[in-house]
């Protein structure tokens, strides 16, 4: 396949559109522009060109997987969503990365507020070496909520919708490091819940967690995306398969598919994809 | 299909058939004689090591205990000194006056050191953070009488006489460069998924050091602020231009005021055998002293620093 035509499955109606001669996935009717989406976004790192003319759109309250070999672009992709490449010293972009029809990437973005709409889980679960509760609470008190009751109302709320509640409740003053990794996880995802987030990220959230707890996390996840939008990256494609409504496939920093999972991993429309899924390279 | 990117890893190691017999099994093989022996030399190598750091201080504290344990009594800690001649005398005053100056050392350098080391470490990728770095590099490398001159210089001199305050700035000073960089040092060792933590949950940059980071590393940091404040309790040249010393009882900050160290080494020196007696158990002294401030900050801190 080649660089410079991406495949544009899922072309939103709402975006502008130079160029009415995109492929459209026949199956994938046009749909409006989902929650997230992105428009001929590229990425740089340094003189690396990380990720290449991505145009891609994740309906709302669903789950989209992205799944890929190791290196291809994955977590950069979803990290643009919260401008978390910001970090990284050297990054440059183009083209357009879009939340909710705002692009993110204008320099006047704050992306403080963004990152308050846009929740992110991680690979390792990161809670903060803080009690429970303290966790839980975290992105409450920095919204300046000082009312007790309604900060504990909030913290029960987030750590009921997360799954977690009954396993803690007798014990919110104990340090968040000494729940196992899977309540850890699902505490990482209570944390981000409070603020009342359109979207959450999660990179690879399940990949350090054994099976059980790998399969609350997908069966939270099942239950999220009533509210949320979840974008989700996984090297596992039974587990892309199991949670999520669509799936896109990147491979060196290219967007290969991006299909109804379904779809995407019955009958792939690209080559490459059939090879992947199958487990013929990466 | 594959991607020409990629190389097959099933094809970089070819299954056999190369033609080269499978090496002997390793089953019953422990480590070789040589291999033994090393090891063994290394780990008496360490114990060695461990032992000649242990040995110096050992040799210190027993020195101390024999020295000066005979001196010690209640009225050497209630007492000021007596006049030479009369038997007697304690350090009270020069207890204090240590507790006054390391007080006012680390009332300047903590929160000076503590806010320069989260701003090397958050900030620091600069040019202002190279310098910053590199003062205090070079900072921690001047010889402490010189900065008992500097500090001489900076305040005993406009003030027209000594004074504790002035001690208190020259202890201070001399602190300043460990607590910088040894901030910087463990602020930096705070896990990255933190702060990435914080800042997604849409944690501006100062609330994430404020409520993340610097918690995470208060443990650390104190225990930089205490072994900075344990050196600065023992220095004796610095003061010798600015708190100057005193046989009496002072807690005006702006007169000269008495300490353990200047205490120890104008009687050490002195031509008296009872006061050089009286040195070694001021000596004892400092040291009870300094061990006793590290563990009462440390209870006093233990609410901050929960894990």
């Amino acid at each position: 396949m080649s660089v410079d035509t991406p495949l544009r499955i899922n072309a939103g109606l709402a975006a502008p559109a130079p160029g009415a001669d995109r492929p459209v996935a026949p199956t994938e009717a046009a749909r409006p522009e989902g929650r997230l989406a992105t428009r001929n976004f590229h990425l740089f790192y340094g003189a690396h060109h990380a990720l290449r003319n991505i145009t891609l759109d994740v309906p709302t309250n669903s789950v989209t997987a992205i799944i890929g070999p190791s290196g291809c672009g994955k977590s950069t992709l979803l990290r643009a969503f919260n401008r978390m490449n910001d970090l990284i010293p050297g990054v440059r972009t183009r083209g357009e990365v879009r939340v909710s029809g705002e692009n993110v990437l204008d320099p006047a973005t704050d992306v403080v507020a963004l990152r308050r709409r846009v929740g992110m889980v991680f690979q390792r679960p990161n809670p903060f070496p803080k009690s429970i509760f303290d966790n839980a609470a975290f992105g409450l008190r920095m919204l300046g909520l000082r009312n007790r009751l309604e900060v504990e109302a909030r913290v029960e709320d987030s750590l009921q919708r997360a799954a977690l509640w009954e396993e803690v409740k007798d014990r919110l003053g104990q340090p968040a490091l000494r729940l196992s990794g899977g309540q850890q996880q699902r505490l990482c995802i209570a944390r981000c819940l409070a603020v009342d987030p359109e979207v959450l990220l999660m990179d690879e959230p399940a990949s350090a967690l054994d099976p059980t707890a790998t399969a609350r996390i997908e069966e939270l996840m099942l239950d999220l995306k009533t509210r949320y939008t979840i974008m989700i990256v996984t090297h596992n494609m039974q587990q892309a398969a199991r949670v999520s409504d669509r799936t896109a496939f990147l491979l060196s920093g290219e967007l290969v598919e991006a299909d109804a999972t379904k779809q995407l991993f019955t009958s792939p429309r690209v080559k490459l994809t059939e090879d992947y899924i199958t487990g013929r390279f990466g | 299909m594959t991607s020409p990117a990629r190389p097959e890893p099933g094809r970089a190691r070819p299954a056999g058939g190369s033609g080269r017999r499978p090496p002997a099994p390793l089953e019953n093989r422990g480590p070789s004689r040589a291999r033994r022996l090393h090891d063994r030399g290394v780990i008496v190598l360490c114990h060695l090591a461990a032992a000649v750091v242990i040995l110096p201080l050992a040799l210190i504290v027993w020195h101390l205990l024999a020295k000066g344990l005979a001196g010690l009594s209640l009225d050497f800690f209630l007492h000021l000194p007596k006049p030479v001649g009369e038997p007697g005398g304690g350090v009270a005053n020069a207890i204090v006056g240590t507790l006054v100056l390391i007080g006012l050392a680390a009332l300047f350098a903590v929160p000076v050191g503590v806010g320069a080391g989260l701003y090397l470490a958050e900030y620091g990728d600069g040019r202002l953070g190279a310098l910053v770095r590199y003062t205090a590099d070079v900072f921690s490398g001047v010889p402490s009488i010189v900065v008992g001159v500097a500090a001489y210089g900076l305040v005993v001199v406009p003030m027209g006489r000594f004074s504790a305050l002035a001690g208190g700035v020259a202890l201070g000073l001399l602190m300043l460069p460990t607590i910088v960089r040894s901030t910087e040092e463990v602020v930096r060792l705070v896990p990255r998924s933190y702060r990435e933590a914080a800042l997604g949950l849409g944690a501006p940059r100062w609330r994430m050091i404020h409520s993340v980071v610097l918690p995470a590393a208060s443990g650390a940091v104190i225990t930089a602020c205490l072994l900075a404040l344990a050196r600065a309790a023992g220095e004796t040249a610095p003061l010798l231009f600015t708190a100057l010393g005193s046989r009496f009882w002072t807690l005006a900050l702006d007169q000269p005021i008495a300490s353990l160290p200047v205490y120890i080494f104008d009687y050490a020196r002195a031509p008296y055998e009872d006061w050089n007696r009286q040195a070694w158990t001021a000596a004892l002294v400092l040291l009870l002293l300094v061990t006793l401030v590290s563990a009462l900050v440390r209870v006093a801190t233990r609410g901050i620093v929960r894990r």
